[in-house]
């Protein structure tokens, strides 16, 4: 039997969203307008979503509406600012059996599938958030408008580890072309989860008119009066079917390039968009059921929402932040250095704290350069219109550079960027702290050095914190927090503070070496090196973990962060951590060489020159791929192991959040550690798995 | 400098449906009706470019919260008007919106606009009258207001004391005849009346399109049997006094030159305007003085007057105008459409309300020259402003 909302069970923890009809008797309709609204009875920091209980509601105003008399149009809208945001996410790991997967997808059907077998005709008044079965909701009404002013639209699904099961994958592409719609449904959600905004959706064909905020709903049912009455006939281009196998094709092979297949969600996702060429609504409708039951039940889905989970609660409250009340005001910045990761620190700064950023080099002319970048960088935002005039120009009146470190003294934040050496760092800080009041913070963008020996020559330590930014630092969302023994309370507060009005999330870690995300890339790097050396040709160990879907293969992460600081980075942890990091001889050889050793017309894929590759000496012990891939995976579990006993993070969770957020490991994975344990790597070095069960 | 005076004209105004306070518009921003008001407005009038707007004068009595903040200027830019369009907010209680007008017309006279936006809005579900108000200690330490007529309930009861020929049933009859003449002019009215949506948290939205006020079926039998909730065993009723009202008003003015220049229509002429104070113990007479004020100056008498918009703050306010002009109670030339007994009074938006009326009216009678639109105001005022009809055909 096929299910519908009212054969669901309920969800004890579902916060339900009404469904409110209201008759209206707009002017020259002729009859009534039946107008429901969707509201869940919070503000809109609660986003409407739907459980069993919120699709029965729905499903009832349907019955209610459907009895009414000289109902001429049913339209359906939102709270203030939300639309609907799909289906409860608290929900679905909740599913006990693939059944009941099953159930809810087919519920879901049932009751949109009203919406677009009406034989009134229906309308999504899309005013606010419209995610996934929100956004799908829409696509069953036989007619849209959006507000301009709406945020946060689109398909997500994927990227959580699912597909878009409530209609998505089959009306879209059928209304707007399968090109657009692979866009929506596959490429968005893996391109960091982008979304759409509200004046994308009319251009793009997903709604057939916008209408301004201030006056949406009015304007809407006026339009659809219109529509209604045959005032407007709206019109909608051919899609165009011919190109249907060759787009399938085309994102197939970007999906298997970009993460080579090793997202299910994504796999099954074009599955469904190729289906939808010839396959009916209903055929298709049971295919997408069958797609949600299986991916709810696989193990990727659980991964996914154990990682979005950590990316929208853990990131918002990092473990180990003192109370936010102990921080201090940040009222001036230095940033010691004007070279380009010193540049990129300045004006982040500047753009976040909006605070004035004194920059400081060796000499007048290295500092006017390094001003000179910042200046062209401020030209380019408002350039792209992502900096106002005026915002631009306050940033340039923000952003100053100077040969004379005197221009610290009334600085609340010194942080320095200045060349990868102790030795170094110590001389900044000595200079800085003679220059700067005692309680000014002095911080260190180090990737790895210890920050203990960088405070060993301070008068006052205890204001010393490290903030690791990652590269581009204006892009990516991770810094990592580092507190040494003699970091005090207020000095930490205020870096979580400040990373937090940086817009970055914040994960905490002691002051070991490398911190977590260099030491587990260092050590997955440390893995493959380790099997060239001892005989694994390139070719071989680089491909070794790409099911694992990560966003670089090992040579292209070792191309992006440059041969000579990767080798650094070798001989650091080597020194600091001992053999199981060794010294790659064919590493040292490739950052010595005064050739190029990545063929720059790969673009970024790590791909050796030919004059590189016969600097590569194998050994006598060639591994397969998938030997090599153990051998990573075995390496990576020992570390976070270790890493967890040397007390560098308090649980696998900030591990996870710091991989995805910081070396962009994906959502299906979990980070890491759930991935470790579902392959059953984490049994096998530790004994037992990193996750506790829920 | 030229310094002659130009002829200023009503264009267009529009309004929200009324709503009684704390039911359909008490989810509702104050803001956002005058702001739907104003971007009606603008799509009534295509050819009028939007920068072209020299000023947007917004009155409200209670000028906080959602109705404060120089509603004038904030209004203009969250409906979407040009950041070089200025804007200021106005207040003269009753006639806010009236004033706002007269203001902006004085200055189109004056060569200082050519194009003003002017209305009012208020909502009072969420700004009762008297909301805030800290009354000087003198007035009541001089005895120079009697405090009663902060009320203005009171000061419609003082009005029956000081013309006994007023009676009750005198005010009763008038409620029910402007009860029907507005069940009757309801589709005619319904042109200048913009959709707005009302939010309920507990029934979700809705898109409002008539005034929820009007009472159709009421008879004198129903309002005998009212209580007088000002005075024990007094003359003044809820059936007989405009009720609590939630709305926003909002109107094109313009020089007449521009106006043909940018092909905008011209619904009536304004010939002049006065505001006059009388007792605040019985503010109800104060479009008595005002009229014969802005007649006077016009050289015009109540005879060339054809028709009369008058603010119902109350039926015994309107009758003792009517006494004055010795104009029938039933005189056709008096609110033919209906009054603020029937649809509302939203305090400070009224002025336009009736402005808005009296240029539909004009249009349905080319046979009268002149109208007004009239009415009182709390603490003792009244304003009164003369039109012309612009589709003036000769008089019958």
């Amino acid at each position: 039997m096929y299910a519908t909302p009212l054969d669901l069970p309920d969800f004890d923890e579902e916060v339900v969203t009404e469904a409110h009809v209201r008759y209206l008797e707009p002017r020259g309709l002729g009859g009534r307008a039946a107008l429901i609204t969707l509201d869940n009875g919070f503000d809109h920091t609660k986003p409407n979503s739907f459980g069993p209980a919120g699709l029965k509601n729905l499903w009832r105003a349907l019955d209610e509406v459907e009895a009414a008399e000289d109902v001429k149009l049913v339209a359906v809208t939102g709270k203030p600012f939300i639309f609907l945001a799909g289906a409860d996410v608290k929900l679905m790991p909740k599913l006990e059996s693939r059944e009941q997967g099953l159930q809810l997808a087919q519920a879901g059907h049932a009751v949109y599938k009203r919406l677009k077998d009406s034989a009134v005709p229906t309308f999504a008044f899309v005013n606010g958030t419209a995610l996934g079965g929100g956004f799908e909701l829409a696509l069953h009404c036989h007619y849209r408008t959006v507000s301009t002013s709406a945020m946060g639209l689109g398909l997500p699904e994927v990227s959580i580890g699912l597909i878009p099961g409530w209609g998505g994958s089959q009306i879209l592409p059928n209304l707007i072309g399968v090109e657009k719609a692979a866009q929506v449904i596959v490429g968005n959600p893996l391109n960091q989860n982008k979304m759409l905004r509200g004046t994308d959706l009319v251009p793009m064909g997903i709604a057939d008119v916008q209408f301004d905020a201030a006056d949406f709903l009015e304007e809407s049912l006026e339009w659809a009066v219109q529509v209604a009455t045959g005032a407007i006939t709206v019109e909608r281009p051919e899609v165009d079917r011919s190109v249907w196998p060759m787009v399938i094709a085309g994102a197939r092979e970007l999906v298997n390039e970009k993460v080579h297949n090793a997202s299910a969600a994504a796999v099954r996702a074009l599955d469904l968009l190729e289906l939808a060429q010839h396959a009916s609504f209903e055929e298709g409708s049971l295919a997408e059921d069958e797609a949600l039951a299986d991916l709810e039940a696989g193990p990727q889905f659980q991964a996914s929402i154990y990682a979005f989970n950590l990316v929208r609660s853990l990131a918002k409250r990092p473990e180990g932040a003192p109370s936010p009340s102990l921080a201090k005001d940040i009222g001036k910045v230095g940033v010691v250095g004007a070279g380009l990761m010193a540049g990129q620190i300045a004006l982040m700064f500047a753009r976040r704290l909006e605070v004035p950023v004194v920059m400081t080099d060796l000499d007048e002319e290295r500092a006017q350069r390094g001003l000179a970048y910042v200046r062209a960088e401020i030209d380019k935002l408002e350039a792209k219109g992502r900096a106002s005039k005026l915002k631009a120009a306050r940033l340039r009146a923000l952003v100053s550079a100077s040969s004379d470190k005197s221009v610290y003294a009334d600085c609340d934040l010194v942080i320095e960027a200045v060349f990868e050496e102790l030795k170094v760092k110590q001389a900044v800080f000595a200079e800085v702290e003679s220059i700067v009041a005692p309680e000014c913070l002095l911080v260190t963008n180090t990737s790895g050095l210890s920050i203990t020996a960088m405070g060993s020559q301070l008068a006052h330590p205890e204001r010393l914190v490290g903030m690791h930014f990652f590269n581009p630092v204006a892009v990516m969302p991770l810094v990592e927090v580092i507190a040494t023994e003699q970091t005090d309370q207020a000095t930490l507060a205020t870096a979580y503070a400040v990373a937090k009005k940086l817009k970055k999330t914040a994960v905490g870690s002691a002051d070991r070496p490398a911190f977590i995300v260099n030491r587990l890339l260092g050590r997955m790097l440390a893995e493959v090196t380790g099997a060239v050396d001892a005989g694994t040709p390139v070719e071989v160990a680089d491909v070794a973990l790409d099911d694992l879907g990560l966003p670089m293969r090992p040579f292209a992460l070792l191309e992006l962060v440059g041969l000579q600081v990767a080798w650094h980075l070798c001989q650091h942890l080597n020194e600091d951590l001992g053999p199981r990091f060794p010294a790659s001889e064919n590493l040292r050889r490739m950052a010595e060489a005064e050739f190029p050793v990545f063929d720059a017309s790969a673009k970024g894929k790590g791909r050796l020159t030919e004059e590189a590759k016969s600097l590569i000496e194998l050994g006598n012990q060639p591994a397969s791929a998938e030997e090599v891939k153990q051998r990573v995976l075995r390496g990576l579990a020992e570390e976070v192991q270790f890493m967890l006993d040397e007390g560098v993070v308090p649980s696998p969770k900030q591990i996870d959040l710091a991989m995805i957020l910081g070396a962009g490991f994906p959502f299906w994975l979990g980070g890491l550690t759930p991935y470790l344990d579902r392959a059953g790597i984490s049994a096998s070095v530790s004994g037992k798995p990193f996750q506790t069960p829920s | 400098m030229n310094d002659t005076i130009r002829d200023v004209v009503f264009v267009d105004g529009v309004r929200t449906p009324f709503g009684k306070a704390g039911k359909l518009f008490e989810e509702t921003r104050a803001d956002d009706m005058i702001i739907r008001c104003i971007r009606s407005l603008l799509r009534r009038n295509p050819a009028l470019p939007p920068e072209r707007v020299d000023e947007v004068a917004l009155a409200a009595t209670t000028q906080i919260g959602d109705q404060g903040l120089t509603l004038g200027r904030t209004a203009a830019i969250l409906a979407g008007l040009p950041r070089s369009v200025p804007g200021y907010s106005i207040d003269r209680m009753c006639a806010g919106a009236m004033t706002a007008v007269t203001s902006v017309s004085a200055a189109i006279a004056a060569r200082q606009y050519d194009v003003a936006i002017a209305g009012g809005v208020e909502s009072m579900s969420n700004h009762p009258m008297g909301e805030g108000v800290d009354p000087n200690p003198r007035i009541v330490a001089e005895r120079l207001v009697d405090p009663e007529a902060l009320q203005m309930g009171n000061t419609a009861e003082n009005l029956h004391d000081l013309f006994p020929t007023i009676t009750k049933e005198r005010a009763d009859a008038y409620a029910v005849g402007t009860q029907q003449r507005y069940a009757a002019a309801i589709e005619r009215l319904s042109a200048d009346i913009t959709s707005m949506a009302a939010r309920s948290t507990d029934e979700g939205w809705t898109v409002a399109t008539a005034d929820e006020l009007p009472r159709p079926g009421t008879t004198l039998e129903g309002l005998a049997s009212l209580r007088t909730p000002f005075r024990p065993h007094g003359r003044v009723t809820a059936g007989t006094a405009a009720p609590l009202t939630d709305g926003a008003t909002a109107c094109l003015v313009a020089d007449a030159e521009t106006a043909a220049e940018l092909g905008l229509p011209v619904a009536m002429k304004m010939v002049g305007f006065a505001f006059a104070g009388v007792d605040p113990e019985t503010m109800g007479v104060g479009p008595i003085p005002a009229t014969e004020k802005a007649l006077s100056r016009a050289g015009l008498s109540i005879e060339d007057i054809g028709l009369i918009e008058i603010n119902e703050a109350f039926a015994v306010q309107v009758l003792a105008f009517l006494d004055h002009f010795k104009i029938a109670d039933d005189d056709p030339r008096v609110n033919p459409w209906g009054g603020a007994i029937a649809m509302g009074h939203p305090l400070a938006s009224s002025g336009v309300r009736l402005m808005t009326q009296l240029a539909r009216e004009f249009a349905a009678h080319p046979e009268v020259r002149y109208g007004i639109t009239t009415m009182c105001v709390g603490l003792g005022q009244g304003g009164t402003v003369i039109w012309e009809n612009p589709n003036f055909k000769g008089a019958n």
